[in-house]
């Protein structure tokens, strides 16, 4: 069953139906199992460090990714689970990094916090905030350079909007006209700060106009809404007319990372954002269109909770790395 | 140990038919030499191209006109923008060299270069490289002051996943710069301010110098000097003064910092048994400070005398030409360092 959510008609026009929008809640289900399972091994005592889920956030990063061609880059953030599943990434050897075994993207030296999948041009989640802003501008000026027509989707939050490399790279960028675009994930809070009371100004989509470039703020929870805006930036920029800001209105159902006490929001607040889980619009849209029955997605669903699984064992039953691999990767 | 592909300065102590050219042509035909020979390899900074005509101390002069303004690129002035995307460009396969004016505002770029530059390749298990050239020129000696004068070389030694280069001649410039630019990780290439305009012989053609590999200036008996940038030449202008009252000293440019050519080094002090580090640097936590406990855990038995740093004073660069003299070593701090280790045994 669907749960209740707002009505919505940004996908009448959108080109996620079919094929295209089960390609979607794969990946939005994908990520939310996968993450709800990183939770659930963290809280078992079974990872260390920490996780920062992505749930409540999916309709972003996958309305952004099925923007993309496989050339385009991606940069991301603490937050990382999502991105690098919407751009293809391997959920078992995630899961292997996560719990720092052998098999892992990174063989276990990066953790949660820095998986990457270089050959899928995804560059890294990244442990500071506004780290990815240098990676994907640098990446969009190797597409320019060396004229691949790709382009470098940065992603970051609203912490991020308060760091100075972002000023800076979006005056590079923009005076460039490198193909960039920078998706801000809106979710509210910087750690435990409100993005009401970090953020100057209002709609952060505003300040673009300063560096005269476009700018627009669109509804995060919904996947048509971010996908269609994330696509008109995108191609904008592979025209080769530079850099866009887009704002993407999000929430995170979790705290900030798995051991967040949570006591700096109403559960008032969470329950109406929950109302608008995007994967709940995104079925919705899914059985209304045809594309799916109900009985598809609870079938998908149970494969994707078995891949999820499969992963878990993967990890759990693969090698630590092993001593000798401390000292290797320092230097190519 | 590295075997050294070609070393210039043993070849053209004998060679009187070499060109002298000065070590920012020497730098300047590194670049041009390199761009010419990969098309991934770029230029970036402020005034670099066409608004600064080549660079302030013109290290880039030429380049724009002979490789157009895609790669010979203009920044703004953002210290962070120009680290963090030169490096975000090698990450996904372009080769830049990035230019940072004055390494004292590298403290605007410390991130990229530390948490992105350094740590990309481990994090991501090997499956990242990052050939990016951070250019910057630091040192003292012309009256700029606290904010223009200092040598923050340690900085980036401390931290795992960099490289450290500091040529003191125009040929070790042009042959190591060569290197850093074909080098896969990412290299702080420190040049001096000082020495830029200093000339000396540079072989034509082709060639490298490795980066690990030690160059010993002078071969000497007594006392082993090591010193970077300036501290080379006046740790040779010692060997000279002191050479007359009977002492001999074995000057040392360690070239670069990390990799570091220990062995060079811990060798010569097995033959002298006394050491000196000399750098512009400051003396507290500074590099010599590093090389002496390296000396010291391979060849404490062979130390007739405790180690000596002969380094900057612990304080910001002034800017009065007669505090920054004292606040710099000097060759007379130098002579006497040396005299004070021999005078020990006799």
């Amino acid at each position: 069953m669907t749960a209740e959510v707002e009505a919505r008609d940004s996908h009448a026009t959108s080109p996620l139906h079919g094929d295209r929008l089960r390609e979607a809640l794969r990946l939005m289900l994908t990520i939310r199992f996968f993450d709800e399972r990183a939770l659930a091994l963290y809280r078992a005592g079974e990872m260390r460090g920490t996780t920062h889920p992505y749930i409540g956030m999916e309709a972003v990063g996958v309305g952004v990714m099925l923007a993309l061609q496989p050339n385009d880059y991606v940069t991301s953030t603490h937050r990382g689970h999502g991105h690098t599943i919407a751009k293809g990434g391997d959920p078992r050897k995630m899961m292997a990094e996560l719990l720092g075994r052998a098999t892992g993207y990174s063989g276990g030296k990066g953790g949660s916090m820095h998986i990457a999948d270089m050959d899928k041009h995804m560059l890294g989640a990244n442990g500071i905030v506004g780290g990815g802003m240098g990676l994907a501008t640098g990446a969009a000026l190797t597409a320019l350079l060396q004229q691949t027509g790709s382009v470098a989707i940065c992603f970051f939050g609203d912490g991020a909007l308060e760091q100075g490399i972002l000023h800076e790279t979006t005056n590079l960028a923009a005076i460039w006209k490198l193909p960039v675009v920078f998706v801000c994930e809106n979710n509210q809070y910087a750690m435990s700060a409100s993005a009401a009371w970090s953020v100057a100004g209002g709609d952060p989509a505003k300040r673009a106009a300063g560096y005269g470039i476009p700018g627009v703020t669109v509804d995060g929870m919904d996947l048509f809404a971010v996908n269609a805006q994330a696509s008109e930036f995108v191609e904008r920029a592979r025209r080769g007319e530079g850099p866009a800001y887009l704002v993407c209105t999000t929430y995170r159902f979790h705290g900030h990372h798995a051991g967040d006490p949570l006591n700096y929001r109403e559960k008032e607040e969470v329950e109406r954002w929950r109302l608008q889980d995007p994967i709940e619009h995104a079925k919705r849209v899914a059985i209304e269109s045809r594309a799916m029955t109900e009985a598809e997605i609870a079938d998908l669903e149970q494969r994707i909770e078995a891949q999820i699984e499969e992963a878990v064992e993967f990890a759990k039953n693969s090698p630590d790395p092993t001593v000798d691999q401390l000292m290797t990767d320092i230097y190519a | 140990m590295t075997v050294v592909e070609s070393a210039p300065s043993a070849q053209l102590a004998t060679d009187g038919a070499v060109r002298q050219i000065t070590y920012v042509e020497a730098l300047n035909e590194a670049l041009r030499e390199e761009m010419r020979r990969d098309s991934a390899v770029f230029v970036m900074g402020e005034d670099v191209a066409v608004w600064g005509g080549g660079g302030v101390f013109g290290v880039t002069k030429g380049l724009v006109e002979e490789f157009g303004t895609q790669r010979v690129r203009d920044t703004p002035i953002s210290e962070e923008a120009i680290a963090a995307v030169a490096i975000g460009a090698a990450a996904t396969g372009s080769r830049p060299v990035a230019e940072i004016m004055y390494v004292d505002f590298i403290g605007l770029a410390m991130e990229p270069i530390v948490n992105q530059a350094a740590k990309l390749r481990y994090m991501f298990g090997g499956k990242a490289k990052v050939p990016v050239v951070i250019r910057a020129q630091e040192g003292a000696g012309r009256g700029n002051a606290a904010q223009h004068s200092q040598s923050l070389e340690a900085w980036f030694c401390h931290i795992p996943g960099l490289k450290v280069v500091t040529p003191s001649t125009p040929a070790d410039a042009k042959g190591l710069l060569k290197s850093a630019i074909r080098d896969d990780n990412p290299v702080i290439f420190l040049e001096h301010k000082v020495l830029y305009f200093s000339k000396g012989p540079v072989p034509e053609g082709e060639y490298t110098i490795p980066l690990g590999v030690a160059d010993v200036k002078r071969v000497g008996k007594h006392v082993t000097v090591v010193g970077i940038h300036t501290m080379v030449g006046k740790a040779l202008q010692a060997a000279d003064k002191l050479a007359e009252e009977g002492i001999e000293l074995e000057v040392i440019d360690p070239r670069t910092l990390v990799p570091f050519d220990e062995q060079t080094i811990v060798d010569s002090v097995k033959k002298t048994g006394r050491l000196i580090v000399s750098h512009e640097a400051y003396t507290r936590s500074g590099y010599g400070a590093e090389i002496i406990a390296g000396v010291v855990e391979a060849a404490f038995d062979y130390l007739d005398a405790p180690p000596l740093r002969v380094c900057a004073k612990n304080v910001p660069m002034p800017y009065s030409a007669v505090l920054e003299t004292a606040a710099l070593p000097q060759v007379d701090d130098l002579v006497a360092a040396a005299r004070s280790l021999v005078n020990k045994e006799r």
